[in-house]
């Protein structure tokens, strides 16, 4: 049983990019960690090998700068071996989607993981993306899998509710915070990573399907003010509440 | 007639989402609105499309489509595309669109601009904002190749109600064998949390650790209970097992940006600023004058939460219910 993990290098969500001289990405020399969504799938295609006792855990990462310092920490984990991608972009979902799509193809995974969404680009849509060009069921934002021969159950998050979704493997997962409590590499694993192979190579061209015109800061808040201290600031903040911001 | 927005409106159990209805009058703003429903029973919602702003509505019809079926609404909603030859469609940044739109992306080979926060028109051309880095930067976006798709985010494009309620209906009469739906929604079960939904609610009222205790959180409940608002958590709160993930608040939680969100004893850490920045008015209660929450308020109060949000909740009873 071969288990695939898509993994993402992203800014540290404690990083407080800034827009680069191009106007249209942003400085490097910020910290970098594996997307946090990611550390979710990885765990889970860990469990799901232990379980069955057998098996092979792939990692893959489709990086611009070909960095394999994420691979390298999956690999601390517990995965088997790396594939790393030189290229794909940041923020074109359709990129990295064919690429990833283009190594998965040949594999023949049981379940590819991903994360349900990458602290970057923030779009939600690799995971989809790739699972209508591999033509394989999928299901998003999962909180609880179950593998059951050729069959996943799994739960996904909606609003206030879960759905219950049943499809046949192979199949596309991608992870919500909740489906496992992701481990720490070992001071064994991290050793033994390091003898763990990568595959490394160039990405194949893929097809920009959007264009990024520019970047721009968040629109700043206009400056605040403290009304007051304790409970006798609340009459005066109520009454800009209903008066000022008339938002009641 | 030009190309038209195709707009895909949301609906369970027969009720359709206000945020779908939402992306119909921004389309219509932007040009001409059509729009696709899918379901089970579902004819009757073209009159909310219609009112919403879309001239023309396509519907989709099927008993398997009672729940959310992700191949047979892709199917579906890229019929209607073909049907409609429309140069984009939208549809509200909620589970079900962000699960969809990727798949219809797919479908008609382009790529999704998600959560948008704005969009317009430049020369014919659709240009798409959007929130990267959890909100600490935005795009601005062009599509390659059309058709552009695009989620948009719930709460943040203005819904008219002055369209026609009678649009031009056109059944799709999709057909769908069993084996092009392989991913089954079997069931919904209902999780904890608050009555309204975070991300499409128009009054938050958040708690932080600050609290102390779970038990602390009733001061939040009544408070919310009385502004009618949906109730949200910071992480730490989540992590110490206090409330549920689905209320969580920031960068691993829910993205909201409500007309007024009142964050209660939460330090603002990046994180939590990331998921609720861009909220319209931002009221902090903290004890600590130096807390972080202050920089982003519009409003604060320096204090101790038991003392404050008490009588915050009296006050607006007092006013609001006069
Ligand atoms: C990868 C990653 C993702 C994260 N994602 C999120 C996320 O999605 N959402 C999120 O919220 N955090 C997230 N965090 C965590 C974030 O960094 C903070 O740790 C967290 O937001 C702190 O929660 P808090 O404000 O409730 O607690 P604290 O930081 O402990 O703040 C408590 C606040 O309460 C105030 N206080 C104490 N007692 C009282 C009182 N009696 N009355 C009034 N005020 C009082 C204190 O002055 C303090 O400001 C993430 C962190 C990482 C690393
Ligand atoms: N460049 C990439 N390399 C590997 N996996 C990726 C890459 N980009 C996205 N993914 C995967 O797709 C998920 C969702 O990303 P996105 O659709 O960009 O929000 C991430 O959590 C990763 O699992």
């Amino acid at each position: 049983m071969i288990l695939a993990v898509c993994l993402k290098r992203v800014p540290d969500s404690n990083a407080r990019p800034t827009i680069g001289p191009d106007g249209k990405s942003i400085n490097p020399g910020i910290e970098y960690v594996i997307n946090p969504y990611d550390e979710f799938a990885i765990e889970e295609a860990l469990r799901l090998k232990e379980k069955a006792g057998a098996g092979e855990v792939v990692g893959i990462c489709v990086d611009p700068d070909g960095n394999e310092s994420m691979l390298r920490k999956a690999l601390g984990m517990g995965v088997d071996r790396g594939i790393l991608l030189k290229g794909g972009s940041p923020f074109d979902g359709a990129v990295n989607a064919e690429i990833l799509a283009g190594v998965l193809k040949p594999l023949g995974a049981k379940i590819i993981f991903f994360g349900k969404q990458a602290i970057d680009s923030d779009s939600c849509q690799v995971p989809t993306l790739v699972a209508e060009r591999l033509n394989l069921p999928r299901a998003n934002v999962v909180v609880k899998l179950e593998l059951q021969g050729d069959k996943v159950i799994c739960r996904r998050q909606i609003e206030g509710a879960e759905e219950v979704v049943e499809m046949p493997t192979p199949c596309v997962v991608s992870a919500q915070k909740g489906l496992n409590e992701p481990r720490y590499p070992s001071m064994k694993g991290i050793m033994a990573a390091k003898k763990k192979p990568i595959d490394a190579k160039a990405a194949p061209a893929a097809e920009p399907r959007i264009e990024i015109l520019n970047m721009e800061a968040p629109p700043a808040r206009p400056a605040g003010r403290i009304v007051g201290k304790g409970k006798d600031a609340v009459p005066e903040l109520v009454r800009l509440l209903r008066e000022e911001a008339k938002v009641l | 007639m030009p190309n038209p927005i195709l707009v895909f409106v949301e609906q369970r159990d027969g009720k359709v989402r206000k945020a779908g209805l939402e992306a119909v009058s921004e389309a219509a703003r932007l040009g001409e609105a059509a729009a696709v429903i899918v379901g089970s029973g579902v004819a009757a919602l073209a009159a909310e499309a219609g009112r919403a702003g879309a001239k023309k509505v396509f519907i989709a019809d099927d008993p398997r489509f009672r729940l959310y079926a992700p191949e047979g609404y892709a199917r579906a909603v890229h019929v209607a595309l073909q049907k409609s030859g429309a140069s984009a469609v939208f549809m509200a940044a909620t589970s079900m669109g962000k699960d969809l739109a990727p798949a219809v992306a797919a479908l008609a080979d382009t790529a999704v601009a998600a959560d948008c926060t704005g969009l317009s028109m430049e020369g014919g051309r659709l240009i798409a904002r959007r929130p990267v880095y959890a909100g600490k930067m935005y795009l601005r976006v062009g599509f390659k190749k059309g058709p552009a798709v695009c989620t948009l985010r719930p709460n943040v494009f203005a819904l008219s109600k002055d369209g026609n309620a009678s649009p031009a209906v056109e059944d799709l009469k999709l057909t769908v064998a069993d084996g092009d739906l392989r991913t089954l929604v079997k069931e919904i079960v209902a999780t904890s949390g608050g009555k309204v939904e975070l991300t499409e609610a128009s009054i938050i009222v958040t708690a932080g650790r600050g609290l102390g205790s779970p038990e602390a959180f009733k001061m939040r409940d009544d408070l919310a209970a009385v502004l009618g608002a949906a109730v949200g958590a910071s992480r730490a709160v989540v992590d110490n097992g206090w409330r549920p993930h689905s209320e969580q608040v920031g960068q691993t939680g829910k993205t909201v940006s409500p007309n007024l969100y009142i964050a209660i004893a939460v330090s603002g850490a990046i994180q939590h600023l990331a998921g609720m920045s861009s909220s319209k008015v931002i009221v902090a209660i903290n004890k600590d004058p130096d807390a972080p929450i202050f920089k982003v308020a519009t409003y604060g109060i320096v204090g101790d939460a038991f003392e404050v949000v008490p009588a915050l909740t009296e006050e607006f009873k007092k006013v609001l219910h006069h």
